[in-house]
């Protein structure tokens, strides 16, 4: 419980971030760094209490849509919690000393944070709405963080794309869940049961989902706006894009197996899309020169191999996908960061460009190399048990093993590629070659990738304990049948083993003939005219182009056809819309009418004579205030005080601004053509008909029993107010004031950036 | 451009106009008002001040900026709903308090009066917003 708190709590504290950067200075990053070690430690506290099975706690929001604060802790949930919450500290940490000096390093925090909250909500929900709420959340707050140098148009571009495909696959993905959630009848994860392929939705469903969780874990062909995301400072490259975010997709993918998985479609899809992506980032991997570039790809792949194990649907197949997805985010974030503190040191990110580091850079060097070893898959590190679980649910798939196995070596062979790039390249060379200008790193800065590296050491140890604790907890969830987990170092020489000796010596092979395949690259980057990332950058343009048109054709600058759009808009959907619905009463109920009521309605018409045939704008103001003060007499006089106060207050207003607007504007001078006001009569001969037959057919209608009775009786009694008005204003339907007052704000937020726009032209 | 007796009228007419905003945000709840409506004459009060000496004047007297206002009004209305969160009913559900007084008799506290206030201060804030803005275009 006091987990939830805390992550509900972490919203609320990014207010407070500024403050602590204020207070603390320089040292805010380790201030900061406690709030997701407090949830790490509240994860850590809830691991033996898994083992008995799921624990569930349920907090009300909106039960009367079913929509509630579920959360469900089991393997699964504490796993990535852990993951998120862990690796968090340690970027937390990082970042402070990576940005130090940045003007918006607290912006950067509060970004963080949410990103941080809403992965961990996303990952403890067991409510499917809770669940895409929190998806989408993760989608913005990534969005900010890719664009967080949002100076550089780059990454304002970039941060656009990862946007677009995340939430292109979110609404997609809502579509799903609630179709999800109308078959089996439940809202809640927990509470579902497993849908059959025979529904007659649940082709439609799976389809929906799928591309929900394919595009946010970047699966072919959405592959492309991972790279892009590289934009990103490199902390966050680090945390989003290969150990967390990117991982969500591969989470919905685990959690909703034992509902939706199983079947023949399900067995097909993912596992081609996952296949297909481990060829894909494969290819896009080698001849990449930059090194961030180069561990953006083989998260590609990364996730290619996640997916493909979980379509293979086996026990083993599942087994494999948890170990390397906790395997991957340790080796995979160490290295990131390594590559920061390079980038942040010498200025280059360039394979080619780098030497002789490890004399300069030693606890790099030595996090590079452990990490390293982990993503080649050598023993004593848990890759290498990673690596070996992956061959055998390959060898065991139930079909297309060889497709399946074949893509699996490739993948794997390019992950020691890039893993001696990274760890070999940039470290080895002569202690003289090295520039003066590169010094060690602080603490801060290399602690992060260090613990991560050693961990992936300490787990393959400990992998037994691990195992037991967390994986076997894990996989009860994707599969139901209970199962021991027991994670062992040595199996012996069979085949499992010799596949990993030739897949290390490929791998080493590739990379000594890395010059060869930039120099292909090179040769073959006229090839990019056909990617999907450009076809993506061309519909953008062209719907761009289109937006624009439309735009210009319908707001082309003059007002008084901004005004006849909206006019005419109104009267033609008040004409199909609501007319058919009942004839209209044309009874008038004329009853005494009062000398003050006749003399307001004559007032009021000769003001209105006076606004049309006035050539003066003051003179057309005032006439049209004398209209508003009419009007708010009649409310007066029919007893409506409230409505009359307002309306003269607004009038009066209303008056004053537009005499201070008018100062600005020309005299009259080009008056319209005799067509032209036949038009604009004929037009507001034709909203006003429409407006008094809506009036006069509104007090016939009657869709629902009157509510007015109701707010009479309880206005005094239970709310404590006479004025019926306000008491609705302020408690019934406090929640709608509200969000008036909001959209008020809004708009004249709007206001204000106008005037300041024409402030800063002159 | 800014006539004497305006000036001095207005000089006199803002705290008039402001304590009677404040008489008619309280009074809302049994009779004609609330905070709408007081938003709305006490932001014409300080229009009728910018008007006689000028947008500057005008914001000094306010001490206040208007976009200030709009958020703390915001926060207050937002407040004053999740008061009742905590007890663990909905949000924006009214609380009460009922104090009896010596000689003034019986007084209603409740969260609605204090969401009212937060309309109230949007409201300020949001007309003298806009209204200065154009205001100092002209200057």
């Amino acid at each position: 419980m006091f987990s939830i708190y805390l992550m509900l709590i972490f919203f609320l504290l990014t207010p407070l971030v500024s403050p602590l950067f204020k207070f603390f200075k320089e040292k805010a990053n380790w201030v900061l760094a406690v709030f997701p070690a407090l949830f790490f430690i509240s994860m850590m506290m809830m691991i033996p209490t898994i083992q008995y099975g799921p624990k569930i706690i349920s907090l009300q929001w909106v039960p009367s849509i079913g929509v509630n604060l579920d959360f469900v802790f089991d393997g699964l949930s504490i796993l990535f919690a852990l993951l998120v919450s862990g690796i968090g500290i340690l970027i937390f940490i990082y970042a402070g000393s990576y940005l130090k000096n940045h003007p918006l390093i607290s912006r950067f925090y509060v970004f963080l944070f949410i990103f941080m909250a809403s992965m961990l909500g996303l990952v403890l929900s067991d409510n499917i709405i809770l669940l895409f709420i929190f998806w989408e959340a993760t989608s913005i707050s990534s969005y900010l963080l890719i664009g967080f140098d949002h100076e550089n148009p780059e990454a304002r571009k970039a941060a656009l794309k990862a946007l677009l495909i995340t939430g292109l696959g979110g609404l997609s993905l809502m579509a799903g869940l609630i179709l999800l959630g109308s078959i089996t009848g439940s809202y809640t994860i927990s509470g579902m049961n497993p849908v059959t392929a025979n529904s007659p939705l649940y082709g439609l469903t799976l389809f929906l989902i799928l591309l929900g969780a394919f595009t946010k874990s970047a699966q072919f062909p959405f592959h492309f706006w991972l790279p892009g995301a590289m934009k990103a400072p490199t902390p966050v490259s680090a945390y989003l894009h290969s150990a967390t975010m990117v991982k969500a997709g591969v989470f919905l993918l685990m959690r909703l197996n034992p509902i939706l998985g199983g079947t023949a479609d399900w067995h097909l899809w993912v596992t081609l899309a996952g296949t297909t992506t481990m060829l894909t980032g494969s290819v896009l991997t080698l001849g990449q020169k930059d090194m961030k570039g180069l561990l953006a790809s083989t998260t590609i792949i990364a996730l290619g191999i996640l997916v493909t194990l979980i379509g293979l649907s086996t026990s083993l197949a599942a087994k494999a996908a948890l170990v390397f997805l906790l395997v991957h985010s340790l080796y995979k974030g160490s290295l990131f960061l390594v590559v920061g503190i390079i980038d942040h040191e010498t200025g280059t990110r360039d394979i080619t460009k780098l030497h002789s580091l490890t004399w300069v850079l030693p606890f790099s060097a030595f996090s590079a190399v452990l990490a390293a070893f982990s993503m080649s898959g050598f023993p004593p590190l848990l890759g290498f048990i990673s690596k070996e679980l992956l061959y055998e649910a390959k060898i065991q798939a139930p079909s297309a093993g060889e497709i399946i196995l074949i893509t699996g070596f490739l993948a794997n062979a390019v992950n020691v590629t890039v893993a001696a790039l990274i760890a070999i390249k940039p470290f080895l060379g002569r202690k003289k070659k090295i520039s003066h200008h590169i010094h060690e790193v602080p603490f801060s800065l290399w602690l992060a990738p260090f613990l991560m590296a050693v961990a992936g050491l300490l787990f393959g140890f400990f992998s037994d304990s691990l195992g037991r604790l967390i994986i076997s907890p894990a996989l009860a969830v994707i599969h139901a049948e209970p199962t021991v987990v027991k994670l062992k170092m040595w199996h012996g020489v069979n085949e499992v083993f010799l596949l990993s000796v030739i897949t290390v010596l490929t791998g080493i092979i590739f990379y000594f003939l890395y010059p060869q395949f930039i120099r292909m690259a090179g040769k073959l980057s006229r090839l990019r005219r056909f990617s999907i990332s450009t076809i993506y950058e061309r519909f953008l343009t062209g719907f761009q182009k289109f937006s624009y048109r439309v735009t210009v054709f319908l707001q082309n600058g003059r007002l008084r056809y901004y005004l006849m759009s909206v006019l005419i808009a109104m009267i033609l959907l008040v004409l199909l819309f609501i007319f058919p619905f009942s004839e209209i009463e044309w009874k008038l109920e004329i009853t005494d009418i009062y000398f003050f009521d006749l003399a307001l309605v004559v007032l009021i018409l000769i003001a209105a004579a006076l606004v049309l045939f006035t050539s003066s704008r003051l003179t057309a103001i005032v006439a049209l205030g004398i209209i508003g003060y009419g009007v708010a007499l009649i409310y007066a006089l029919y007893g409506a005080p409230d409505l009359a106060i307002t309306q003269l207050l607004i009038e009066t207003l209303i008056v004053i601004l537009f005499a201070l607007v008018i100062f600005r504007l020309p005299n009259f001078r080009s008056f319209s053509g005799k067509l032209t006001r036949w038009r604009d009569a004929f037009i507001a001969l034709a909203s006003g008909a429409v407006v008094t037959i809506l009036t006069l057919k509104a007090g016939s209608l009657q869709f629902h029993p009157n509510i007015s009775g109701y707010f009479l009786e309880k206005s005094y009694r239970e709310a404590y107010g006479k004025n019926v008005v306000n008491v609705i204003l302020v408690d019934f339907r406090a929640l709608d004031t509200l969000g008036e007052i909001t959209v008020l704000t809004v708009a004249a937020i709007g206001v204000f950036a106008l005037l300041k726009l024409k402030r800063k032209q002159k | 451009m800014y006539p004497l007796i305006f000036r001095i009228t207005s000089r006199y007419l803002l705290p008039i106009f402001l304590l009677f905003s404040l008489i008619v945000l309280y009074q809302g709840h049994n009779a004609p008002g609330g905070g709408f409506i007081g938003g709305l004459l006490a932001a014409t009060a300080f229009i009728m001040s910018a008007l006689a000496y000028g947008g500057k004047t005008a914001r000094k007297k306010l001490k206040f900026n208007p976009a200030t206002l709009v958020m703390l009004g915001l926060l207050t209305a937002v407040f004053s709903g999740i008061l009742s969160l905590l007890k663990g009913d909905p949000f924006l559900t009214g609380l009460w308090i009922h104090i009896h007084l010596p000689l003034i008799g019986e007084l209603h506290l409740g969260t609605p009066l204090l969401f009212d206030l937060g309309i109230f201060l949007t409201v300020i804030g949001i007309t003298l917003w806009i209204s200065f803005g154009l205001l100092e275009e002209n200057e």
